[in-house]
């Protein structure tokens, strides 16, 4: 293949170039669409990051971008220097770092669980229901966090009257953002999550399971001697591909739970590159910022793709 | 067989472990919605008083005629499913546009393209230059920009380029020979032969779309052009005093409870996605085995 590349002339390149875009002109015809659309919204943004070393002018438009003065890493070191840097990527890191911890066990859990129960339609229509919170709306499933959390008619707080304790304040102590975060983020997903451990186990073969029950195994040697050893594969892989989003914490949950008093331990990345450029117009600081994530997550992804190709001989590219 | 084996203490102790576990999970996802529901039927005085714990108190749906005789909310609702069937639509025939050019072997630009895509998964221009080009393109406080900057999903793609790949050769090359060309090829042939990937991606992009919020919140500052998202964040996330003026109702007067409005917005904004679920679950398990055969 590479030597006839390098014998290739100009022109015959050409004539093949030519053929090839007669041969498949309904394939192009079909994918310039395509391309369009991901030049203009994903590679258009991604030149526009030359933004992030410029002083963009206000209403300067998309023209803006690449006109603008070019100030060379003046808006990194101004972040590095600031307050925030610090306790952005701690936020943002920790969020995610605790999701996984107490989110990543969770369905694997339930999956052994549920596929413990014989009647079909029983446990079909248990996991429907633990489906259920992961269709909702960001926006709603914050509402019912904020509303059940409320400390004047809250139902949390209702209850731990109840019991004689106080109201707390939970929205507002800076010490409760990361468990209500972690807490509700995996509410909302572990019984989604778990669709693909069940799948897992249930491809076990049933013969297995009869024959080590025959030679007398109770259910707890069961899960540890067969279900697990079985789906250790899927979770390695759901695990990598779990470690490449460490950095990637959802803007709207964070968005629609964080208040100024709380940004010690709310504040993440992507809302701050939202007040700094979105509604403080300092489009160029904050896409500077905004590189610096994408960055790495770009660089855990990679790591991620690399260890899971070592560890399992299944990457993403 | 089965029946013969019998249960050991172990075996006993194990399955009421395993039947709590179940059963704090199930309550934990069904309650709050149970509860949303019972506080949206009962009395504001109930409410109030702090009586509602599971089923409703004094049965009355003033506050759900307040919330459904608020003409924002209609406005808001009929623009979702505006931005949900126009949208999904539009993801959908982009998705096979972008899907079936990338399956074929022959196709000359196959590994440029797959590149271009999946490179968008993991790298992006981030907030600030996209919301500069989507704006500076005009889209700003247009119903395009609910459509336009989400148009495809590479994630989406990669699933049903597979879906394309998994149909014999055969017939895309006996359809050739009768001298159909791709554009009949895939219309006639392909997509109806991957109906229930299809099925399980307009599930996914149907959700998405009637969930956004972010390019809402980003785009849309118009009231006549909002989602339901936005409505909800006003009713839901502000103060008992902004929904009296969004909502036009004294709510003292009315003896009701800010939070029953905001339980029946809950409630009316939740049905249509809780009616599906079930129809659509098992498909949701065939649709997360093929996320994962890519990867």
């Amino acid at each position: 293949m590479k030597a006839q590349k390098v014998k290739q002339t100009k022109e015959e390149r050409r004539k093949l170039l030519r053929k090839n875009l007669y041969k498949d002109k309904y394939l192009l015809l079909m994918i310039i669409p395509v391309i369009i659309y991901y030049l203009i919204f994903c590679y258009v943004p991604m030149t526009g990051l030359v933004m992030a070393f410029n002083k963009y002018q206000m209403g300067s438009g998309l023209k803006g971008i690449y006109t603008s003065e070019f100030v060379g890493l003046r808006w990194f070191q101004q972040f590095f220097q600031s307050i925030y840097a610090w306790r952005l990527i701690r936020n943002t890191f920790l969020l995610s770092f605790f999701s996984l911890i107490f989110g990543f066990p969770i369905p694997i859990l339930f999956a052994i669980a549920v596929t413990q129960i014989r009647k079909k339609w029983l446990q079909k229509s248990i996991q429907v229901s633990t489906y259920l919170p992961y269709f909702i709306s960001t926006v709603v499933v914050c509402g019912m966090i904020i509303n059940f959390l409320s400390p004047s008619d809250g139902i949390i707080n209702m209850l731990l009257n109840k019991i004689g304790i106080d109201s707390i304040n939970f929205m507002s102590l800076p010490q409760w953002f990361r468990p209500i975060y972690v807490i509700s983020g995996s509410w909302q997903s572990f019984g989604f999550n778990s669709i693909i451990f069940v799948a897992a186990i249930m491809g076990i073969s049933p013969e297995l399971y009869e024959s080590m029950r025959v030679d007398g195994a109770n259910k707890r040697q069961l899960i540890w001697h067969l279900v697990l050893p079985g789906i250790k594969p899927t979770i390695i892989l759901l695990l990598i591909m779990t470690l490449g989003s460490l950095m990637n914490v959802g803007f709207e949950k964070v968005y629609l739970l964080y208040s100024a008093p709380i940004y010690e331990t709310s504040d993440v990345i992507q809302t701050y590159v939202y007040r700094q450029g979105i509604l403080n117009n300092n489009y160029s600081s904050a896409s500077a910022v905004g590189l610096l994530n994408s960055m790495i997550n770009f660089s855990i992804v990679f790591v991620a793709n690399r260890m899971s190709r070592k560890l399992t001989d299944t990457a993403i590219w | 067989m089965k029946q013969f084996i019998r249960e050991s203490f172990g075996d006993k102790v194990f399955d009421t472990i395993i039947t709590i576990f179940i059963g704090f999970a199930v309550i934990v996802c069904v309650y709050p919605f149970l509860y949303v529901v019972s506080i949206s039927i009962s009395s504001g005085e109930a409410v109030n008083k702090g009586l509602v714990y599971l089923f409703p108190v004094d049965l009355d749906i003033s506050a759900l005629k307040i919330v459904l005789g608020y003409k924002q909310l209609w406005v808001s609702y009929g623009n979702s499913v505006f931005y949900t069937v126009a949208g999904t639509t539009l993801n959908i025939v982009f998705t096979c546009l972008a899907a079936y050019p990338l399956s074929r072997k022959r196709f000359f630009l196959r590994r440029k393209m797959n590149f271009l895509l999946a490179f968008t998964m993991y790298f992006s221009g981030g907030l600030i230059p996209t919301y500069i080009v989507v704006t500076g393109l005009g889209l700003y406080d247009t119903r395009l920009a609910m459509l336009l900057p989400v148009l495809l999903s590479a994630y989406n793609v990669m699933i049903c380029r597979s879906a394309f790949e998994s149909i014999s050769e055969e017939l895309f090359e006996n359809a050739a020979l009768e001298g159909a060309n791709d554009l009949i090829i895939m219309s006639k042939i392909a997509v109806p032969l991957i109906k229930p990937t299809l099925a399980v991606l307009t599930l996914y992009y149907a959700v998405a779309r009637y969930n956004d919020f972010f390019n809402a919140l980003l785009y849309i500052s118009k009231k006549n052009l909002e989602p339901l998202q936005l409505f909800l964040r006003r009713i839901l996330l502000t103060s008992s005093m902004e929904i009296m003026q969004t909502t036009g109702v004294d709510m003292a007067a009315a003896s009701q409870s800010t939070i029953s409005v905001r339980y029946v917005c809950i409630v009316v904004s939740v049905v249509p996605i809780i009616m599906i679920v079930p129809f659509i679950q098992k498909y949701l398990v065939e649709g997360t085995m093929l996320g994962s055969v890519k990867g």
